[in-house]
């Protein structure tokens, strides 16, 4: 817990890999972004278990073995899946454009951002209503208090980052229509989540949820209207934030 | 507890300590500033594992388990400083430390019947609490996990004098219920007024063991380890 995750580019990567395999076999993008997510949560756990947890306290080089571990899960996938892109088909109902007001609307896209609506709102009512989230606040304001009223705090950690990882690998098949899958994926999503959460602030779902909104609405236009300086505009709002909020915009610890 | 030794790192705390918490008795744990009754609470709810010596809960060896299992298995914990749940409600405070048994005794509503001011605030987050309501809420919340012995560290640390009456009623009456406590106190005419036996620390050592009343009736006694009266 409280560890910046830089596995999360190779974990959206290898969902989206792994999404490509699952659907040779069953041809439906849901059911495999499910299994898919649940084999990297299942990856992720493990790597919680047996690796970070051996690491406690060593805030730096648990953050330097999920680096390492990036690498080795890219690696991997090139091993297997070779170095060509690999298309994910858009699901045949969503193929079609909506069209409101004389708008058109790409079907899919729409899908994706109420679907990811839904999930941080499940998130949220999760942590917020749930006696399992209250458990697991209770064991991020005082560990080791927690754990005296009996509270299973590293059981509760380790399922934490399951499904940290889970919606990784689930986002990668779900993204795989638009992206579709390729090595490099990772490296491009890695900067993209750690500027919406430094932007949003850390611990915080409603700053995921704003940092994501800004940073798409940057990113887009800013690859529309200046090409050349995408990635700089990308980095912008971010670098005011951490300049003037350190906490970020919702945020309850500096990043 | 037999025999404990604990040490932070390699400063040697507990030295031999040995003494026992009948059912349904309240036993107090005195001595001065740092004489090692914090540690011997945390040797009990597996913060701090003992090197040396066994601890048992009704016969049953917990040295060593971690903290959790020890909670489960019947040890409630009210710790100095009271760490409460500071970003969770009242509520959520006590229902993640709730815990039912067969003999469970206490749920939500009679933990609210014996604090009422906890029901009136049990969805204001308790960080916003005053210092006696965070005490009774950290009281509260040892008490819904139903546990066969209750650690309590100074509990009237750092409280008005007439919050500090209210939580010795509290505690008075948990032992009239039967609640068998381990009550480590600085306000020793408190403590004495409240404990069948009386265990006295220096230095990480048991200096004194007896009844309360032999206790109160010694004041060499109480002078020399405790200081003033
Ligand atoms: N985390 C720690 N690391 C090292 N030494 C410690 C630690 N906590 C306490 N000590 C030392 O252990 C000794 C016993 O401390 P302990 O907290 O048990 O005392 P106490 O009797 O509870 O005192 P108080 O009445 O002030 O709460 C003290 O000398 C203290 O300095
Ligand atoms: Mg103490």
């Amino acid at each position: 817990m409280r560890i910046a995750n830089l596995t999360h580019g190779a974990l959206f990567m290898l969902g989206a890999y792994l999404g490509v395999s699952i659907l040779k076999l069953m041809p439906n993008l849901w059911v495999a972004a499910l299994l898919g997510g649940l084999a990297v949560a299942a990856f992720g756990g493990l790597l919680e278990r047996f690796i970070l947890r051996k690491l406690a306290g060593n805030i730096l080089g648990q953050v330097l073995v999920t680096l390492g571990f990036a690498y080795i899960i890219a690696d991997l996938c090139l091993v297997v899946w070779g170095g060509d892109p690999i298309p994910i088909p858009t699901p045949e109902f969503l193929q079609q454009p909506l069209r409101v007001a004389g708008f058109a609307f790409p079907a899919y896209r729409v899908a994706v951002v109420v679907l990811s609506v839904l999930v941080g709102m499940a998130l949220h009512l999760l942590m917020e209503r749930t006696r399992l989230g209250a458990m697991i606040r209770a064991g991020v304001d005082d560990m080791q208090m927690a754990r005296a009223v009996g509270i299973p705090v590293s059981k509760l950690f380790t399922l934490v980052f399951c499904l940290g990882a889970g919606l990784a690998g689930a986002g990668g098949v779900i993204g795989g229509p638009i992206m579709s899958a390729y090595p490099g994926l990772d490296a491009d999503m890695l900067p993209l989540a750690l500027i919406v959460v430094i932007l949003g602030g850390v611990g915080s779902l409603a700053g995921a949820f704003a940092g994501s909104f800004i940073t798409g609405f940057v990113y887009t236009f800013g690859v529309a209207l200046f090409p050349q300086l995408a990635y700089v505009i990308l980095f912008l709002p971010m670098i005011f934030v951490i300049a003037f909020r350190p906490r970020g915009l919702f945020g309850k610890f500096a990043a | 507890m037999q025999g404990v030794d604990a040490l932070y790192g390699d400063s040697h705390v507990l030295h031999g300590i040995s003494f026992e918490v009948g059912a349904g008795r309240v036993l107090a744990l005195l001595g001065r500033n740092g004489a090692g009754k914090t540690t011997c609470m945390s040797a009990i709810i597996g913060f701090l594992p003992p090197r040396k010596g066994a601890i048992r809960l009704f016969g049953e060896p917990i040295a060593g388990l971690a903290p959790e299992r020890i909670a489960r298995k019947g040890v409630g914990f009210v710790p100095q400083g009271r760490r409460i749940f500071p970003t969770l409600t009242v509520r959520e405070n006590l229902r993640v430390s709730e815990r039912r048994s067969a003999s469970s005794v206490w749920n939500l509503a009679r933990v609210f019947e014996l604090f009422p001011q906890l029901e009136e605030r049990a969805e204001q987050v308790a960080g916003s609490l005053s210092g006696g309501e965070q005490q009774m809420l950290a009281i509260a919340r040892a008490l819904m996990g139903n546990p066969r012995v209750l650690l309590m560290d100074e509990p009237s640390e750092g409280l008005a004098p007439l919050i500090v009456a209210e939580v010795g009623r509290t505690i008075a009456r948990l032992k009239d219920e039967g609640q068998s406590i381990l009550l480590v106190e600085q306000n020793v005419r408190l403590a004495l007024e409240l404990a069948d036996e009386v265990v006295i620390l220096n230095t990480g050592r048991v200096a004194f063991t007896g009844s309360a009343g032999e206790a109160r009736g010694n004041e060499a006694l109480i002078t020399q380890h405790l200081g003033v009266f």
